[in-house]
C-alpha cells in the first residue's frame, strides 16, 4: 500500500496530462456526435423518402464497423487521399462519427414516442413542420432521451481510450507508456482504473438524476 | 363558409367517406352524429387536412383545402380544432398553450397576446388556472383550455371531433356550457357529438352520417324529433333509450 502510494506520486503528474487529453476526446466527440446525430434523426423523421433512406443507409453503415477500424481509417487512409489530420482530431472526428449512430437512434426513438394527438395539435393551430419539431415535439422528447444520453457519455468517456490506437497520448495510452519503462503494471493500471471510475462517477450520478426526472413526468 | 363536394376518402382499401356533400354556413352550428366508425370524425378532419382525400372537393371560404398546399397553413389558421383528447401541450402552462400559435404561427406581439390569452381562459372560466401544467388539471379543464387555445387563433369557425367524449359524466356539463355560449356569441362550429341533448338544444342543423353517407339532415329539432329514414330512427333509439 505504501508502495502504491508513492507509485501513485509519481506518476499522477504524466497521468493527469493523459486525462485532459482523455476529457477533450470524451467532449468534443460528444458535441460532433450530438450535432449529427440530431441531423440524422431529423431526416430521418422528415419524412422526406430519399432523406429518410439516406439517414438509415448512413445509420447503419457505421454501425457495422468497429470503432477502431474507423479510427484507422481516418488516421491512415485518409492521408492517402490527401485528406491529413492531426491524431486528436481524428480520434473526435472518428469518435464522433460512430456515435451519432446510437445517437440518432435514440433521438429518433424520444420523437417517435411522442403523442401523434400532439402533432395534430401543433398542425391544428397552422404550425408547419420545423415549429412543431422544435416547439412541441423535440421540448418534450429531451425528457424521454436524457436518460440514455447520458450513458452514451459514460460509453464515450471509456471509449475515448480507443483513440489511444492513433497515437492519441490519453489516459489509458500514457499508462501504458509509463508501465512498459518502469514494469509496475498493477500500480500504473489500478491508477488508470480508479482514474476512469472518478470520471464516470458524475456521469453516473447526472444519468441517476435523469431518470428520477424522467420517471416524475 | 365551408363547403364539401361528393368527398371520398380510403384507408386501405377500406371506403369511409363514400361520397359526403355539405355545406356549413356562417355563424351555423352543424351536429354530425352517427354510429362509431360511420366517418364523422374523418370528415373533421378533412376539412382542416390533417386528413388527406382521395376525391371531391372541400372549400373553405372559396380555397381549396389541400393537404400539400402551401393554403393549408392559412387554412389551419382560420379553421381551428378541438380533439376528443384534448391534445394540450403538457410541458407548457395553460396560458402558454393558448399563446402558442398568436404569438409562433401568427407572429402577435407577445404581450398582446398573453392579455388576449388571459381574457380568453377568464371567458372559460379558467382565469386562475394560467399558470397551471395540463395533468394539473381536470379533463373538463383541460377541455376548456383547448377551446381557449382554438379561440386564440381568432377562427372563422371551429371543429368540435367528439369535446366530451373522452370526460367523466360529471364534468361535460362544463364544456358543454362553453360550446353554448360560443354558438350563442355567432361562432360558426361542426361538432362531431353523442350529446343528443347538445344538438337538439344549440345545433342548427344535424347530420346523420352512417357507412360513409350522409344519411338524414335537417333543423336539429325535426331531425331528433322526427327522423324520416329508418337508420336514423334505429340510431336515435338506440343513443336515447340504450336499455
Amino acid at each position: 500500500m505504501e508502495k502504491f502510494a508513492r507509485d501513485a506520486a509519481e506518476f499522477l503528474p504524466i497521468l493527469l496530462n493523459g486525462v485532459a487529453l482523455t476529457i477533450i476526446v470524451t467532449l468534443g466527440s460528444l458535441l460532433l456526435s450530438t450535432l449529427l446525430g440530431l441531423v440524422w434523426a431529423m431526416m430521418r423523421v422528415s419524412g422526406v423518402a430519399a432523406l429518410s433512406w439516406l439517414s438509415a443507409a448512413f445509420i447503419n453503415l457505421i454501425r457495422g464497423i468497429p470503432i477502431i477500424v474507423l479510427l484507422f481509417y481516418l488516421y491512415f487512409v485518409m492521408p492517402d487521399l490527401g485528406v491529413s489530420m492531426t491524431a486528436l482530431q481524428a480520434a473526435i472526428i472518428g469518435l464522433g462519427v460512430a456515435y451519432s449512430a446510437y445517437q440518432a437512434e435514440n433521438f429518433r426513438a424520444g420523437i417517435e414516442a411522442i403523442d401523434k394527438g400532439q402533432i395534430e395539435a401543433a398542425h391544428s393551430i397552422g404550425m408547419g413542420w420545423w415549429l412543431t419539431m422544435r416547439r412541441v415535439i423535440l421540448p418534450q422528447a429531451v425528457r424521454i432521451v436524457l436518460p440514455p444520453y447520458g450513458n452514451v457519455m459514460i460509453m464515450m468517456l471509456k471509449d475515448s481510450s480507443q483513440a489511444s490506437t492513433i497515437t492519441v497520448a490519453e489516459l489509458a495510452l500514457q499508462g501504458k507508456l509509463i508501465a512498459s519503462s518502469t514494469f509496475k503494471n498493477t500500480s500504473v493500471f489500478t491508477l488508470v482504473a480508479l482514474m476512469y471510475l472518478t470520471m464516470s462517477i458524475p456521469l453516473i450520478l447526472l444519468v441517476r438524476h435523469f431518470e428520477k426526472r424522467a420517471s416524475h413526468r | 363558409m365551408i363547403e364539401l363536394k361528393d368527398v371520398h376518402k380510403s384507408f386501405g382499401r377500406n371506403e369511409v367517406l363514400k361520397g359526403i356533400s355539405a355545406s356549413v354556413e356562417k355563424a351555423e352550428v352543424v351536429c354530425i352524429i352517427g354510429p362509431s366508425g360511420s366517418g364523422k370524425s374523418t370528415i373533421l378532419r378533412c376539412i382542416n387536412g390533417l386528413e388527406s382525400y382521395d376525391r371531391g372537393d372541400i372549400r373553405v371560404e372559396g380555397t381549396r383545402v389541400a393537404r400539400d398546399g402551401a393554403s393549408i397553413t392559412a387554412i389551419r389558421t382560420q379553421v381551428s380544432m378541438v380533439f376528443q383528447r384534448f391534445n394540450l401541450f403538457p410541458h407548457r402552462t395553460a396560458l402558454e398553450n393558448v399563446i402558442e400559435g398568436p404569438v409562433f404561427v401568427k407572429k402577435e406581439p407577445r404581450a398582446q397576446a398573453v392579455e388576449r390569452g388571459r381574457a380568453l381562459l377568464a371567458q372559460v372560466g379558467l382565469a386562475d388556472k394560467a399558470d397551471a401544467h395540463p395533468p394539473q388539471l381536470s379533463g373538463g379543464q383541460q377541455q376548456r383550455v383547448a377551446i381557449a387555445r382554438a379561440l386564440a387563433m381568432q377562427p372563422k369557425a371551429i371543429l368540435f371531433d367528439e369535446p366530451t367524449s373522452a370526460l367523466d359524466p360529471e364534468l361535460v356539463g362544463e364544456v358543454l356550457a362553453v360550446m353554448r355560449k360560443l354558438a350563442d356569441d355567432g361562432m360558426t362550429m361542426v361538432v362531431v357529438t353523442h350529446e343528443m341533448g347538445f344538438a337538439r338544444e344549440v345545433a342548427d342543423r344535424v347530420l346523420f352520417i352512417d357507412g360513409g353517407i350522409i344519411v338524414e339532415q335537417g333543423p336539429a329539432k325535426g331531425l331528433l324529433n322526427q327522423p324520416q329514414h329508418p337508420r336514423t330512427q334505429d340510431f336515435l333509439r338506440r343513443v336515447l333509450h340504450p336499455l
